[in-house]
């Protein structure tokens, strides 16, 4: 890593062609994420940028958290992200009616001037000084310089957020606990529901479509033993579509009426 | 190049972010927008720990990476939870505490 950075203060032209690459297509996906309509959309977009960041922060010396980062981000969260997105329904995309009149006019002002502000005070603070660079802090390796770190100064910090992931997964569970109103249905109630109504032939299965050695398809339904069609033969897509046959030709009669229809 | 140039970078993320959440309406898109703020708080401390030559900046970067994992489960429960109720994840349908 510490090819990146050749001295103190100064990048080298590796890293300044790695930005000047990916710095722009970071920043356009960011505004992609936000103008796109469809939320899986966003959340492709989002990967992206986190990507982008990932290999931002391998460039700037800190290895473990660029890997930290594709696993926690792009990995995990991304993934529950898209997760919900499938849970909530992929179509939830945004009216794109204003609530408030002005609102996003005003919010655009506001977003802008805080990038100016931003932006400005950065650009006072930090254009002229160099950086120290972390080749001295990295010497011993950046993570074991991690570690002594976590364990030593912030090791307090460290106790509090394992607390605070215990309580977060706890919070999850109680959010998405569900109280059942009706108890769940067993085995054996099923399958006495199943021999007293709702069959033709109490327990055995749906009739196959189609008559046999005249139409045997899918889409024309059975002939019940008095010659009138079975309705539940047929699977209720191909009825949706409207693809069902008339049973009317297959229908048995007397041998002189058969070639009418 | 300039290190500082991760900063503008930064700074460009966190507006982009703190603009869709004003102007978006839906509540995963509003949350994904927090989360690219968070990403670009993080770019800031990698950078002011190398700006400034020791670890602490990517030790607070490790610690926001926590906190927004598990912001991220608590807000998304509380998405589902708030969907199973409304049938909606347009925050202008949550609107019971409105007047």
């Amino acid at each position: 890593m510490n090819t990146l950075a050749l001295n103190a203060g100064v990048t080298g032209i590796p890293e300044a062609v790695l930005f000047w690459i990916l710095a722009p297509l970071a920043v356009l996906a960011a505004a992609g994420m936000v103008i796109v309509k469809k939320a899986v959309h966003s959340a492709l977009l989002l990967a992206y940028v986190m990507i982008s960041l990932a290999i931002f922060y391998i460039a700037q010396d800190a290895p473990f958290l660029g890997i930290v980062q594709i696993v926690v981000y792009t990995g995990a969260v991304m993934m529950l992200f898209l997760f919900i997105l499938m849970l909530v329904g992929v179509d939830s995309s945004d009216s794109l009616i204003e609530t408030i009149r002005g609102q996003r006019l005003a919010a655009l002002l506001a977003g802008l001037s805080v990038g100016v502000l931003l932006v400005a005070g950065l650009g006072h603070a930090f254009l002229s000084g160099g950086a120290v660079g972390l080749d001295q802090a990295n010497s011993g390796g950046n993570v074991q310089g991690l570690a002594s770190l976590l364990f030593s100064r912030y090791v307090w910090a460290f106790e509090v957020v394992s607390a605070l992931l215990v309580t977060a997964a706890l919070g999850a569970m109680v959010l998405g606990h569900r109280e059942r109103t009706v108890p769940r249905r067993t085995q054996r109630q099923l399958s006495q529901d199943r021999f007293r109504e709702g069959s033709e032939l109490p327990g055995a299965p749906l009739p196959n479509p189609g008559v046999f050695s005249r139409h045997n398809a899918v889409d024309i339904p059975a002939l019940l033993p008095d010659g009138t069609p079975a309705p539940t033969s047929v699977s209720r897509v191909i009825k949706a579509r409207g693809g069902v046959l008339p049973t009317a030709p297959f229908e048995l009669k007397q041998e002189h009426e058969e070639d009418e229809a | 190049m300039n290190p500082s140039n991760y900063l503008f970078v930064s700074a460009l993320l966190f507006t982009i972010g703190s603009l869709g959440v004003l102007t978006r309406r839906n509540s995963i898109v509003i949350f994904m927008c927090i989360e690219l703020m968070l990403n670009a708080a993080n770019l800031a401390f990698v950078t002011f720990a190398r700006i400034q030559g020791n670890l602490d900046g990517q030790v607070i970067a490790f610690f926001t990476m926590v906190v927004a994992a598990c912001e991220v489960v608590v807000g998304l429960a509380i998405i589902v939870s708030i969907y199973r109720s409304r049938r909606s994840a347009s925050v202008d349908d949550v609107n019971l505490l409105k007047f």
